[in-house]
């Protein structure tokens, strides 16, 4: 079992994506940095946009996700209204 | 020589503020949390003012509403200052250039003469329904208690006064000062203008500002809103195209984003306790009668023998919110 994962700017946003994820993914694991934090759950991830709208009180489109993104690792599959990272094979 | 780097995280003291920390744990807040919460000047004041001695200055009996916590009405949209300035930024943009587009495009000639009277008749009049509307979420931002509920009412007293000013533009769009004048001629004399006109200055006077939240917000926006900007607007599109909607753009955008934050409201406040509930659901029931009595005669104004259907259209689509908010049992 591998892990992937995937890292944020910290800042006012990324919070509410940070919160969004680890209410969708129950066995994250948030770690913060200095200025970063980095999220890591076994297997899979799944970041929805209508929990990050919740979150962040106004429509929310994944794309704008891309500005705090740091890095990440996984298989990425993207739709609107999802981002998922897993490894497949 | 050799130079070592490493990095040194440093943990800070505290997240945020104590209070917000009381709430919320200790963690980074929002600023929506920082500038919305625990903000409500409770303390310090001695006296009562001279012209209420039966209230403190602020006072939570003002509203027959009973809230164990005032700050419960969190605003879905998460406005302070910051973002809703913004928000309205971006809205104010697209409708300045659709007021451009407009009028260098002359879209307004190809409306016949006859259309853009009716367009005057039916809108014009509607600036002194929005002054009132900017008069009421006023009172209710003054009186009201909990910056939770307050900060939202002066955003939306703002959103009114600017809707007035976009009636207006697009008056003067469509002809001249001289319009103003006879807008304002119908709404303080023309028979049609005036069950409205009495609804609204009825309301200047209620003392209950949950009442009046309820009877501006909820109920008469509620039904004038989408006969106006939606029933009226897409029937008068379909003939005369789509000039006039573009110029409305910003009340129809901005009834469908404050509705959530109205229906958010209500919803908190009924379930809160069966008293609240019964509170709610009496306001509603009293002030639809009243409001449907109201807008009828401009719905005779803008659709002539069709009105009734829509009138009965309309109300039901209120009713199945006010169900689907639970406002009735």
């Amino acid at each position: 079992m591998s892990n992937v994962f995937i890292a944020f700017q910290q800042n006012d946003e990324s919070r509410c994506i940070v919160e969004a994820i680890v209410e969708d993914n129950p066995a994250a694991i948030v770690n913060y940095q200095p200025g970063m934090v980095k999220i890591d759950v076994p297997n899979s991830l799944v970041i929805k946009s209508s929990t990050i709208e919740e979150k962040i009180g106004r429509k929310f489109n994944l794309q704008e996700m891309q500005l705090h993104l740091i890095t990440l690792s996984g298989y990425v599959d993207e739709t609107d209204d999802e981002f998922r990272l897993s490894w497949p094979n | 020589m050799e130079i070592d780097l490493r990095t040194v995280s440093i943990q800070p003291l505290r997240h945020t503020f104590d209070h917000i920390a009381a709430r919320f744990g200790d963690k980074p807040a929002s600023r929506y949390q920082e500038g919305t919460y625990n903000l409500q000047a409770e303390a310090n004041f001695h006296y009562r003012p001279l012209w209420d001695s039966k209230h403190e200055i602020y006072d939570v009996t003002r509203t027959a509403v009973v809230m164990e916590d005032w700050y419960a009405f969190k605003d879905p949209r998460q406005f302070y200052y910051g973002t809703y300035t913004l928000a309205r930024a971006k809205m104010q943009d697209i409708a300045e250039s659709d007021f451009d587009f407009v009028e260098s495009r002359g879209l307004l000639s190809a409306i016949s003469d006859a259309d853009l009277i009716k367009i005057q008749n039916v809108f014009l009049p509607l600036r002194h329904v929005a002054w009132g509307g900017n008069m009421n979420n006023s009172f209710i931002a003054a009186y009201g208690y909990g910056t939770a509920i307050t900060q939202p009412c002066l955003y939306h007293a703002m959103d009114q006064l600017g809707i007035a000013q976009y009636i207006t533009r697009m008056g003067l769009l469509i002809g001249d000062v001289s319009d103003l004048d006879v807008a304002k001629k119908a709404w303080l004399e023309e028979s049609a203008w005036q069950p409205l006109r009495k609804y609204i200055e009825d309301t200047f006077v209620l003392k209950d500002w949950f009442e009046l939240l309820v009877a501006q917000n909820f109920v008469l926006d509620g039904l004038l809103y989408p006969l106006i900007y939606q029933s009226f607007d897409s029937a008068f599109s379909a003939k005369a195209g789509p000039a006039i909607s573009m110029l409305t753009r910003f009340q129809s955008e901005w009834f469908a984003e404050t509705g959530k934050w109205v229906d958010s409201t209500i919803k908190i406040a009924i379930s809160e306790s069966g008293a609240n509930q019964q509170l709610v659901q009496q306001w509603v029931e009293k002030y639809l009668a009243l409001a449907i009595d109201a807008i009828t005669p401009i719905a005779h104004l803008a659709f002539g023998p069709t009105a009734s259907e829509v009138i009965s259209e309309l109300v039901e689509g209120f009713n199945q919110r006010s169900v689907k908010l639970g406002v009735k049992k």
